[in-house]
């Protein structure tokens, strides 16, 4: 058994940053990344962040991942083990991860869960063909590995992720065929709408897809438009070949960890899914175990960097490893959160809490 | 053994041979031409270059099948890219349920489609 004071699932911006903070108080702590590289989902943004100045919005997400991962190598107190995944939490902030080490257990007195999220799926006729992909998987095939995820893309979804991937996939030189999405409007900023209808994307709301065809992967989709109940109209099917269909409809929370570990968990359809119902400064229901980022509700990189930051904090004092303004210092992330969670795209993530709180309550 | 050995590309006849998939002009990103990997793909000689994990190279070959489904024995490509799915499972140097998504290529490795929940025997 390996022991530590704090343990850190995931090293996207949600762990790197609660690492980063944990480190500057003095904590030692071990940070497990599945992967290969620290970074998370940022590795594969390369578009400029919007979000507030102080979370780094107008620089790209890859350089902002390299940023936190100088800052918290610079500190020297958090080791990282990288290709290692966490695979089961037991009582007594046991973890268990798998790695180029083997199968090792680590105890620690505190644990902080920032794993991210796992990309939804949508069912429809063949929606298993090859060439069906989330639109993490195709930027993570595009601009982490620089292979083309196909000449030709059906998209379904315009939210943000929707309409920035389809941009992306047209810098790679992708023929985006069209953005689909059921809801009767377009669900991200008009920004990243109107670049793409700049280029001649059309955008078609109201549509969905009603099945894949192909041999072996897929060659071409039927969409179907939906009325205002979001019921099929029959007649108004459309062909389009293409060997991509990329689903960008959601993310759902990662937290299976903390339903190994035995935490309350509830499904809140406005945070993406299952997460844990919160308990005493700022933990989980759960003694000692923090949760942070996506995990604990889907939003963006720039609240999850904050929610890092105030899990690492609160990690360290319980620790006793606090600053003496770490309480004002709580104070003003909060704040900032509440900042970044104001406005109409705010409104799910704060209904949401809302549901959240009130089981806590219960 | 480079791009040019055509039926290494196209091992099933639905991909167009001799395709390549890999981003050369990119206005953000600069990829540089990495060295060449060589591996094998149920028995044909293949190569990926240097930075790949298993499912990126075979996606660049043209490969998008990786693993099939159970019961109904479906094709399944990737489907998450990070670990989190389980769709991209393939045998690796004889190890069934490898994910390929994020498993590093490397030099020599035997990369095999499995039937089913693979073979652990
Ligand atoms: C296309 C796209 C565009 C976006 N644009 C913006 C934007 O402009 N502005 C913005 O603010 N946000 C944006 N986001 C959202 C942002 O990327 C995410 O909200 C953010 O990355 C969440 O951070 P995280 O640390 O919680 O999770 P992640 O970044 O997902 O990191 C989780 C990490 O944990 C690791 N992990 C998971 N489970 C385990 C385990 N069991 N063991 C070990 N490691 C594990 C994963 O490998 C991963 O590295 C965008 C997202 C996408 C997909
Ligand atoms: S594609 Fe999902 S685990 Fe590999």
């Amino acid at each position: 058994m390996i022991h530590t004071s704090l343990s850190i699932v995931g090293g996207g911006p949600a762990g790197l940053c609660a690492a980063i903070e944990a480190s500057k108080r003095g904590v030692d702590s071990i940070l497990f990344e599945r992967f290969d590289q620290l970074g998370g989902q940022l590795v594969k943004q390369t578009h400029k962040f919007f979000g507030s100045q102080r979370q780094y919005a107008g620089t790209r997400g890859f350089d902002i991942a390299s940023k936190l991962e100088r800052e918290l190598h610079e500190s020297n107190q958090c080791q990282t083990k990288l290709n290692t995944t966490v695979v089961g939490m037991y009582p007594n902030h046991v973890l268990t991860v798998s790695g180029p080490e083997g199968y090792q257990k680590i105890q620690s007195e505190a644990i902080i869960v920032a794993s991210g999220a796992s990309e939804r799926y949508l069912v429809f006729e063949n929606n298993d063909l090859p060439g069906i992909y989330g639109a993490g998987a195709v930027q993570t095939l595009m601009n982490q590995y620089g292979v083309l995820p196909g000449k030709r893309v059906v998209m379904v979804g315009s939210g943000n992720i929707g309409l920035i991937v389809s941009y992306q996939l047209l810098q790679a030189g992708v023929d985006v065929a069209c953005v689909i999405d059921a809801a009767p409007k377009i669900g991200g900023y008009l920004v990243h709408a109107s670049k793409l209808r700049r280029r001649g994307v059309p955008i078609q709301t109201s549509r969905t897809i009603l099945r894949a065809e192909g041999k072996s992967q897929v060659e071409r989709v039927i969409t179907i438009g939906l009325d205002q109940a979001w019921r099929p109209i029959p007649g108004t099917e459309e062909t389009l070949e293409c060997d991509l269909l990329c689903l960008a409809v959601g993310l759902s929370p990662l937290t299976q960890l903390l339903s190994m570990g035995g935490a309350s968990m509830r499904q809140i359809q406005e945070l993406g899914g299952v997460v844990a119902v919160e308990g005493n400064e700022g933990q989980t229901t759960l003694e000692g175990i923090y949760v942070a980022g996506d995990a604990a509700g889907i939003e963006e990189a720039s609240s999850a960097m904050v929610e890092g930051r105030i899990a690492g904090i609160r990690a360290a004092m319980q620790l006793g490893h606090g600053l003496p303004d770490d309480n004002h210092t709580l104070q003003q992330l909060e704040e900032e959160l509440q900042g970044l969670r104001r406005g109409p795209f705010g409104a799910k993530t704060r209904i949401g809490l809302d549901k959240l709180r009130e089981e806590k309550h219960a | 053994m480079g791009l040019s050995n055509e039926s290494a590309l196209c091992y099933d006849g639905n991909c167009e041979s001799g395709e390549n998939m890999r981003i050369e002009e990119h206005p953000i990103l600069t990829f540089e031409v990495k060295k060449e990997i060589p591996f094998t793909f149920d028995g044909k000689a293949v190569v990926g270059r240097e930075g790949d994990t298993i499912a990126s190279a075979l996606h660049a070959l043209g490969i998008l099948a990786l693993s099939n489904s159970i019961r109904q024995h479906r094709h399944r490509g990737l489907y998450c890219a990070i670990g989190n799915c389980g769709s991209c499972h393939m045998t690796v140097n004889h190890v069934a349920n490898v994910r390929t998504c994020m498993t590093k290529l490397e030099a020599g490795m035997i990369v095999e489609s499995q039937p089913g929940k693979g073979r652990i025997l």
